[in-house]
């Protein structure tokens, strides 16, 4: 069968398979719609964690980016998983001996203020909008290469399967769909690494397969490096990023982590304190698996690519090359007119430009993998973006009709009235993301380095602070989250969109890139909240006796009504 | 459950958070960023040291700290009585 038979055999099955789960487990009730009715086991909820978790930018972009960038893209390795270090040991346990639904409702119980509620809540859809509209990109971009509609056909079909099984099942069929997800996606990112591992090193296992030696007995890493000196790439092993800036932006990725809300509310759906720190050990785990694996995807991709083109002959490329080179997503363009290609890093000799989102897409057809295994990566990725589309898609609706139309605009909403708002919502927000889908702004891949920024900047601080520091009250975290923000949002906007006069490379503060000035905009709202705080009154008594509660796991009730 | 017993128990999480964090500060930060340039003058394999712990070694550190933190903190709610 041709690669195109096997994509739609692959899709067809796994999407029948998403959407029987959701027929199979809807809800019924607030509870259920909103977290899972609080019942899902925590091996369960590692599973779907994880795929909540690993988007089309975890699985299609991030192996290309570290392949281009070599140690530089560890701070999306370390970045995007010692955040769950944070989130297991400061905040599950303690967000879910709280219960309730959804972060803003943490917030605005704990600083008893409904101006406190409404910043998180616009946090909350600032941050996940700008997150699913990525996703929408990433299913647009598998099914033209791979199924060869149209990019707007592919999101229409993506929008239409994910309103299917969000709006139908709510976090309980989210859950149990994600952890079908994972297997999909895990498997299919999987197979093609080992085989490529075997292949280039004769080590089954990636990870080891990355330090082996390579079929001509010198290592992987060591022919890789030369490979880049002889082009004029800097050093794979070595980056060209400043030390600073590696920290900050490393630790603000974590924090950004461990601050979004999309992640955080998977934590709300199990049965006790203990499975929610479970839940995290497991997520982390599933995560790993992938995350240890695309650094070694990256270094065969890499190896392989150069091998490959590097002063090969137009005509003598394989077929993938033409088969991207439609697409638009290589081109070459032979400026000394010698028929062949030249890929170096000086640009006003180099002929050949590769996006980077289609190193592990294409990876498998550079590697001459067998079909099946090609139209495999396409159903992972599908997989991927889904997954993350539909976590993301629930906590808008949340936000929607639990924060706002019941906590503040309509108190005495009957739960039936709940429901239908929360699943309208959800029609809503598919389509505004389906709609940015389709006509991607071009800040795109900015914005989502400013999600990361913001839910570091805004939530992390006041989680934290309000559940290790009970003097920490209203005054000091609403002062906290607003300039957290603000100041986030005016250093991407002066160095990423050149308002507020600009600005270059030379004038960061600190030598601090946007992506990781996160970092710095969290320790200002540290700083304001803790010094705002001691000069106004301490929290009522029932707020500190919360967080005494909070602090001990035992009597979780099942699933709190309010 | 009396304040000071909830105190104790308090405390004793405190402790083992400052611990496990500066192991996760310590593998990420220090090792994979830090101390990058020393550590890979030293070879393991195919791999140098400080490279390997930014893009392989911090991340398994982190998924043990996780689990030792479960058992740690399981057997601290048995302790105390807080494990129903």
């Amino acid at each position: 069968m041709d690669i195109q038979t096997w994509t739609w055999v692959l899709v067809g099955i796994t999407f029948t398979l998403y959407i029987g789960i959701a027929i199979w487990s809807r809800a019924s009730s607030t509870g259920e719609f909103y977290v899972a009715g609080k019942g899902v086991h925590p091996i369960a909820n590692g599973l779907a964690t994880a795929a909540d978790w690993m988007s089309a930018a975890s699985f299609i972009s991030m192996a290309g980016l570290i392949s281009f960038d070599g140690y530089d893209g560890s701070v999306y390795l370390m970045g995007w998983t010692g955040g769950y270090v944070l989130l297991a040991l400061l905040l599950a346990p303690y967000l879910r001996k709280f219960g309730k639904f959804t972060v803003p409702d943490f917030i605005g119980d704990r600083y008893y203020s409904n101006v406190a509620r409404v910043v998180a809540v616009m946090c909350a859809l600032i941050v996940s909008f700008t997150y699913v509209a990525g996703q929408m990109r990433g299913v647009g971009l598998v099914f033209s290469r791979f199924l060869e509609v149209d990019i707007n056909t592919g999101v229409i079909i993506g929008m239409f399967i994910v309103l299917f099984y969000a709006v139908l099942g709510g976090m309980k069929g989210i859950t149990y769909t994600q952890v079908a997800q994972y297997c999909v996606l895990i498997f299919a990112f999987m197979v093609p690494a080992i085989f490529i591992s075997i292949q280039m090193t004769g080590n089954p296992i990636p990870q080891l397969g990355f330090g082996s030696t390579g079929t001509d007995g010198v290592y992987l890493l060591d022919k890789l490096n030369g490979l880049h000196q002889e082009l004029g790439f800097h050093e794979y092993t070595s980056g060209s990023k400043s030390k600073i800036d590696v920290f900050f932006i490393t630790a603000a990725l974590m924090v950004g982590t461990a601050g979004l809300p999309h992640v955080i509310v998977r934590f709300f759906t199990v049965k006790k304190v203990s499975d929610a720190r479970k839940s995290a050990g497991w997520a982390l785990l599933f995560i790993a698996i992938l995350y240890t694996t695309a650094p070694a995807i990256a270094v065969f991709a890499r190896t392989n690519m150069i091998e490959t083109v590097s002063n090969t002959k137009y005509e003598d490329l394989p077929d993938w090359f033409s088969n991207w080179e439609t697409t638009g997503l290589i081109t070459f363009d032979d400026k000394n007119k010698d028929g062949t290609v030249q890929y170096v890093a000086d640009a006003s000799m180099n002929e050949l430009t590769i996006d980077k989102d289609i190193m592990v897409l294409a990876n498998p057809e550079i590697a001459r993998l067998p079909n099946w295994v090609i139209a495999l990566v396409a159903a992972g990725g599908l997989a991927a973006a889904l997954s993350t589309a539909a976590g993301l898609l629930l906590v808008i609706s949340a936000s929607v009709s639990h924060d706002i139309i019941k906590k503040i605009v309509n108190p005495n909403i009957t739960e039936n009235g709940e429901l239908i708002a929360a699943r309208l919502s959800a029609v809503v927000a598919v389509i505004i993301a389906g709609w940015f889908g389709i006509n991607p702004p071009d800040f795109v891949a900015a914005t989502v380095a400013l999600a990361f920024g913001l839910a570091a900047a805004s939530f992390f601080p006041a989680i934290v602070l309000g559940i290790f520091y009970k003097r920490m009250n209203k005054e000091g975290a609403i002062a906290g989250m607003i300039i957290g923000i603000l100041l986030m949002l005016y250093y991407m906007m002066k160095f990423k969109f050149d308002w507020f006069g600009g600005g270059t490379k030379e004038d960061w503060w600190f030598g601090i890139s946007p992506e990781g000035f996160g970092t710095v905009a969290m320790f200002v709202n540290f700083i304001v909240s803790i010094i705002i705080s001691s000069f106004t009154p301490e929290p009522p008594k029932e707020v500190q006796e919360i967080v005494d509660t909070i602090r001990i796991p035992n009597n979780v009730g099942e699933a709190h009504e309010h | 459950m009396d304040k000071t017993k909830q105190q104790k128990y308090w405390n004793e999480n405190l402790k083992y958070l400052a611990i496990l964090l500066s192991i996760w500060f310590l593998v990420s930060y220090v090792f994979g960023i830090l101390l990058v340039e020393q550590l890979n003058t030293i070879k393991i394999g195919g791999f140098e040291l400080g490279f390997w712990f930014a893009q392989q070694g911090a991340i398994y550190v982190f998924v043990i700290l996780i689990f030792v933190y479960i058992r740690l903190m399981n057997q601290l709610d048995k302790k105390y009585n807080l494990d129903n």
